[in-house]
């Protein structure tokens, strides 16, 4: 075996994009290679947890965790390469805020099995659904027990750094392979724990090239079905953008392609609660001072808790909705 | 636990200006209301950050009462019409969690509303005890930090 520092990526609760960002990065993936070991990435080289548990603590130089905490093999593995890692790097929205999976967190988890296994896209006339534990000739099996809501991974670990995104920008993932490479080789310095890394300190709005005003709005719209001003701001154009309380560091991406910030990057630094602060954001800009009229421009966002919390349900004060909060047996 | 001895806990957000004199008012006339509000002072209803809210309910408040100037009376002109729309959207959002919005309520009160006030405060106690407590799933602090609580599990 080299000496050279170790590598571990892994994925929790998530769709496997954050691999994909990876790979993404087209040669400087060489470099991971020349700099590091890669001693375990499911997706990309086959490895047993029991290798990993062999590991000496503390053995791993750096881990991506991608995903959020949603069964007991999650928290497992999370636990696990916490303790064998020196830096745990929630790595892509899912491990630092929840994501989308964690918009499962507005579902009793007897709901969410029903949908997966008994709903018109799937058949199961037999009402046959999955067991913890399960005997066979060869001995009993298990598969992981899920959780009533999905955890960030920090609610579950202690995590170094936090790098945003649904996925991460690639440049913005060259960028820290970059900076742990400048580091290894003594010619950069790690930034303080808990900082955020491949992101910006302020909101998508400040990279955004769009022209501004003053906004008033006086409905909200839908995206399509309707001309859009290309230069123009999108919220200003009443579109609900999520721009105003989003951590930069992508460029603006869905901005300068026509289409809305959703807020995968996260809440912008200082922001506690990311969709408090939108809601602060969109109250101020509704031009009404009318009750009976702020309620016909607020119809306009037919789905507040996906428009606040589409990817930071899990992170967000709340965390989960009421039925998630029941500790539902199915 | 049975509602009728269930006593809420409230969080009372008032304005410098207005409501909280209105409180003020209340308490030097010896105007009876239930302790069960905890009022907290902000200049101005448009300090009121949606965040105060969310930290209030997940830190074990039951309901939640915002308070301001009457429209138009705002000191710093129209911080209450803001105060108004985010209390619009709050309770839209709650709504989607699965939170009855009526744990949040928007109360305008001048100064000199001291039995208003009271008023208020009183049904609001009851609206919520009727509600029942809201017990946050024991979920509480700042979204981003660890939670040291041991996972429940359940078998799907
Ligand atoms: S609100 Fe959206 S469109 Fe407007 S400046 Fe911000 S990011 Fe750009
Ligand atoms: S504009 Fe918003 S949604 Fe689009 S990539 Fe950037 S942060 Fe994500
Ligand atoms: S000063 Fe009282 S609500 Fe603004």
């Amino acid at each position: 075996m080299s000496d050279k520092p170790k590598f571990a990526m892994y994925w929790a609760a998530s769709c496997g994009g954050c691999e994909i960002a990876v790979l993404n990065i087209h040669e400087k993936i060489l470099d991971v290679d020349a700099n590091f070991d890669v001693v375990f990435w499911p997706v990309a080289m086959d490895a047993k947890y029991k290798d990993v548990e062999a590991m000496e603590d503390g053995s791993i130089l750096l881990t991506l965790f991608n995903g959020g905490i949603r069964n007991d093999e999650n928290e497992h593995i999370a636990k696990l390469l916490r303790r064998k890692s020196k830096l745990l790097v929630a790595f892509g929205s899912c491990a630092n805020e929840g994501c989308i999976p964690g918009l499962a967190n507005l579902s009793p988890v007897g709901e969410i099995v029903t949908t997966a296994f008994n709903t018109v896209s799937t058949d199961n006339p037999n009402q046959i659904y999955p067991r913890t534990s399960f005997d066979t000739p060869e001995g009993e099996i298990h598969i992981p027990t899920l959780y009533p809501r999905l955890k960030t991974l920090d609610q579950v670990v202690d995590v170094d750094y936090y790098m945003p995104g649904c996925p991460p920008e690639s440049h913005q993932i060259a960028a820290v392979i970059d900076l742990v490479v400048q580091v290894l080789q003594g010619k950069a310095q790690l930034p303080p724990k808990g900082a955020v890394i491949g992101a910006g300190t302020s909101t998508v709005c400040d990279e955004c090239k769009r022209t501004r005003h003053v906004k008033t709005i006086t409905s909200f719209k839908r995206i399509f079905g309707q001309p859009i001003d290309p230069s123009l701001c999108l919220l200003e154009q009443g579109i609900p953008c999520n721009g105003i309380a989003t951590r930069d560091g992508c460029n603006a991406r869905c901005p300068s392609a026509g289409a809305q910030c959703i807020g995968c990057y996260g809440p912008a630094e200082g922001v506690v609660d990311y969709g408090a602060r939108l809601i602060t954001g969109f109250a101020s800009v509704i031009e009404s001072n009318d009750p009976d009229q702020i309620d016909r421009i607020l119809d306009g966002i037919p789905d507040p808790t996906g428009q606040f919390y589409r990817f930071n349900l899990a992170g967000s004060l709340m965390k989960a909705g009421v039925s998630a909060w029941k500790k539902e047996k199915v | 636990m049975n509602n009728e001895q269930f006593e809420p806990t409230i969080i009372g957000f008032t304005c410098n200006w207005c409501s909280y004199r209105a409180a003020d008012l209340a308490g030097t006339a010896r105007m009876k209301y239930p302790p069960n509000i905890r009022l907290i002072r902000l200049m101005c209803s448009g300090r009121l950050d949606p965040t105060f809210v969310f930290k209030a309910l997940t830190n074990g408040a039951d309901g939640v009462m915002i308070t301001g100037c009457h429209p138009g009376e705002c000191h710093y002109l129209e911080q209450n019409y803001k105060a108004l729309r985010r209390f619009h959207l709050i309770r839209r959002t709650l709504q989607g969690l699965g939170v009855e919005p009526n744990r949040v309520k928007l109360v305008w009160a001048s100064a000199a509303e001291g039995a208003k006030f009271t008023n208020e405060v009183k049904s609001f106690v009851e609206e919520i005890r009727a509600l029942g407590p809201l017990n946050w799933g024991g979920a509480g602090g700042n979204g981003h930090r660890v939670e040291t609580q041991i996972p429940e599990e359940v078998p799907a």
